[in-house]
């Protein structure tokens, strides 16, 4: 059968599963999408590139599944690049398609000429770019092979107009030996022996913490992980990547560590004997300075990526390979020695749960609701959390709203957390909440976004309400660019340059209004709940609610950048506590 | 190779555009520091051949060897031990040599075993080829004449072979293998 490249490409996405992609056409790209008409790929036209490969992210994330963004040279190509840089750091699956100027005119500064495969080099699992037609189904086989397997990752498919255009016969690569991948043989089997170590390890703890990354979501290793909490009764802490890869309600779970982590788990990690990092990368939003890091913990490293292993800190024992696997082969391994005992402790750590329920009854996350008629930012989400059922997706943007998120929002279940964890992606909200809809349109996506994140890729709600994907997006609204105004008054002595944005400018209601979403305004505590009821009533178009937030709350516990752990700082309400537990050796009890 | 500092990674890559950009720039990005890089292809025309000398300050070897590992068009790194490879480097220089001095500079080329190969009026192109550590030696005594140009082609290297027969022939100066 003979086909243009740009059918061949079509028909390749297709073939390899594709079900929906985003995207903006273009010059270089206008032969591909003339197939697309008559495809079985759902099209979702974006108003900017950027939203393109945010919402393909958005998708990959809940779904598991690659995200797929098509769009032109040059301006359309670049304005991806920080989504395949985001997408690179949190390890999601994208394939991202860009037109080229034709082959002749490569090299030349053609109109709308860019070296995108030179951009993202540093970006990208791999990228291709494609000089034959005939070449277009095993390089997009290819590329879904890579930015599926392994480390998961974004790949970028570079295709010349001139490609697109000339005429090959289809086939399709019936094998991975056919991919033409001689270098790429990711190690998914984890060693026995490393296993075996690592088990004999975990039997001899006496003040073990499973560290679990976002690994364990990719890998969908949330039940086995379960199961391994549950036979070792060792206490769990989730990282940014992995919330909701362990439920929040289940008595193991200490939650969030690292900077703005609750002071349970960042502390059990500080005086853990023993650490078993489950698809986490010691990021240092996590680590704090790295050489005050857990200084008397062993550390059995799991990861699917051994360049992750003794990069940042020495691995006792090291286990390349899949997650789940590993998981499942410790379980194994446990299996003789240490028998069942629901979620109870094993022998022999008991004292250290007590040490651990006594840091919670201390330091639980707290803010101050106050008696203002100010509405505090937590409180927002806790409500929000509170008229939402378990399976909503709850989706965030950067700063500080997206740690109140991830602190006070109960995650339940793996894959309802969408955020931008390494990269810090401002922005990412709104486009990622509409990809998590398409890829998940029975459940409720609920973004939580700040005033700042919100105006860099609010235009895509118009995408959202033309294509009718009706996302729900809470606008924290503090007048302020919230994470830096917080960071000025603790470290920059109340000097606050250009972080001042305004609560009414813009108009959030109306804007929303102008894009064809629902535009609400909360102004007082009471007016919360209604508001967020009345918008999980609008199931035909998007809503947004603009929370009129307290501008001067901060996050807590906060480390400061570059500080050890141990210099966590409590809420102000706690800082007493802190005082006088040390005084009477809290510490201390524990470690005799 | 000189130093402890100096690890030798010989990479066979696929020949393919843009991988020697893929390789220098994972370097370049991650603040790893190659000392030399050589790169042809190989018998095989699928492949080339990478010799890099690295400089472990900067990082673990450990580390460098697998983030190569992670670029797809990397297929096999292998570490050779100093001691367990051959290693040669090319030096070509061209030094200003009156008929006078010329037969001190011919004296010094023949000793270490090189070649005139350019003649001019007043200069001389000579080539010398060896382990580094002797071309840094030659370059120490060629310094009493007044150099116009140098250049050194960076080292490539094999394994040495196994000077008894037996199972490990061929493969005893690789001191650490990995497939890509």
């Amino acid at each position: 059968m003979k086909l243009t490249g740009a059918q061949a490409l079509v028909k390749s996405l297709e073939t390899a599963g594709v079900e929906v992609a985003f995207g903006l056409p273009g010059g270089a790209i206008l032969p591909v999408y003339d197939p697309l008409l008559e495809s079985t790929i759902r099209h979702v036209l974006v108003r900017h590139e950027q939203g393109a490969g945010h919402m393909a992210e958005g998708y990959a994330m809940v779904t598991g599944r690659p995200g797929v963004a098509i769009v032109t040279s040059g301006p359309g190509a670049t304005n991806v690049v920080t989504p395949l840089a985001n997408a690179y750091m949190d390890s999601t699956p994208l394939v991202v398609v860009t037109g080229q100027v034709p082959t002749r005119s490569i090299g030349t500064d053609a109109f709308q000429e860019c070296d995108i495969t030179g951009v993202t080099m540093g970006i990208t699992k791999h990228n291709w770019l494609v000089k034959r037609a005939e070449d277009i189904p095993r390089v997009v086989a290819a590329a879904f092979h890579v930015a599926t397997t392994g480390r998961p990752g974004p790949v970028l498919v570079d295709v010349p107009k001139d490609v697109s255009q000339s005429q090959t016969e289809w086939y399709w690569p019936e094998s991975v030996a056919d991919l033409d991948l001689p270098g790429y043989q990711p190690q998914v089997e984890p060693d026995p022996e490393a296993v075996g170590a690592a088990a004999s390890l975990m039997r001899s703890a006496k003040r073990p913490v499973l560290y679990v990354g976002g690994g364990v979501l990719k890998a969908r290793g949330a039940a086995p992980l379960r199961a391994l909490a549950e036979r070792t009764g060792f206490p769990v802490v989730t990282t940014l990547m992995a919330r909701g890869a362990f439920p929040d309600s289940h008595p193991q779970c200490l939650g969030m560590p690292g900077m703005h982590g609750n002071y349970t788990a960042v502390t059990a990690m500080q005086q853990a004997d023993l650490l078993v990092a489950l698809g986490a990368r010691f990021d240092d939003r996590v680590t704090g300075r790295v050489d005050a890091f857990a200084p008397g913990a062993k550390v059995v490293h799991v990861d699917i990526d051994p360049a992750e292993i003794h990069k940042v800190r020495h691995a006792d024992v090291a286990i390349a390979g899949d997650c789940r696997l590993a998981i499942e082969a410790l379980l194994k391994a446990l299996a003789p020695d240490v028998p069942g005992k629901g979620s109870e402790a094993t022998g022999g750590i008991e004292q250290w749960w007590d040490q651990l329920r006594r840091w919670q009854r201390h330091f639980p996350l707290h803010y101050d609701l106050g008696e203002g008629a100010a509405i505090k930012p937590q409180m927002v989400v806790e409500t929000l959390r509170g008229l939402s059922d378990d399976d909503t997706v709850v989706v965030a943007g950067v700063g500080q709203h997206q740690m109140w998120t991830s602190q006070y929002w109960r995650f339940e279940r793996p894959d309802t957390w969408v955020n931008s964890g390494g990269a810090g992606t401002m922005g990412f909200a709104v486009p990622a909440a509409i990809g998590a809809k398409v890829g998940r349109p029975e459940h409720t996506v609920w973004a939580v976004d700040g005033d700042g994140c919100f105006q860099m890729t609010a235009q895509e709600l118009v995408t959202a309400a033309v294509e009718r994907i009706p996302v729900k997006i809470a606008i924290l609204n503090n007048a302020y660019l919230g994470m830096v105004r917080q960071w000025q008054e603790m470290f920059y002595e109340e000097r606050y340059s250009e972080v001042y944005l305004s609560q009414d400018l813009p108009d959030y209601v109306k804007w929303a209004e102008a894009m064809g979403a629902v535009g609400l305004r909360a102004e007082s505590p009471g007016e919360v709940a209604p508001a967020i009821e009345k918008a999980n009533a609008v199931t035909d178009r998007p809503v947004v609610i603009d929370f009129r937030t307290d501008p001067f709350e901060k996050v807590f516990p906060m480390v400061a950048a570059g500080a050890s752990n141990d210099e966590i700082v409590v809420h102000p309400s706690q800082l007493e506590r802190t005082r006088s537990a040390a005084a009477a050796g809290i510490e201390e009890e524990l470690v005799g | 190779v000189n130093g402890a500092q100096h690890h030798i990674l010989t990479v066979l890559v696929e020949n393919k555009a843009g991988v020697l950009a893929r390789v220098a720039g994972l370097f370049s990005r991650r603040g790893y520091n190659i000392f030399s890089l050589a790169v042809a292809p190989t018998d095989d025309e699928r492949f080339s051949r990478l010799t890099i000398v690295v400089d472990v300050e900067s990082s673990p070897l450990e580390q460098i060897v697998h983030q190569l590992d992670k670029l797809v068009n990397v297929v096999t790194i292998s570490e050779l031990a100093p001691a367990g490879a051959v290693q040669r480097e090319l030096l070509l220089a061209t030094v200003e040599a009156d008929p006078a001095e010329r037969s001190q500079v011919l004296e010094l080329v023949d000793v270490f075993g090189g070649e005139v190969v350019d003649v001019g009026a007043s200069r001389l192109t000579v080539m010398v080829a060896g382990p580094p550590d002797k071309l840094d030696d030659f370059e120490g005594l060629l310094g009493a004449h007044p150099l116009v140009e140098l250049q050194r082609t960076g080292l490539v290297a094999l394994p040495k072979l196994a000077k008894a027969s037996g199972r490990a022939a061929g493969r005893s100066g690789v001191r650490h293998s990995l497939a890509g």
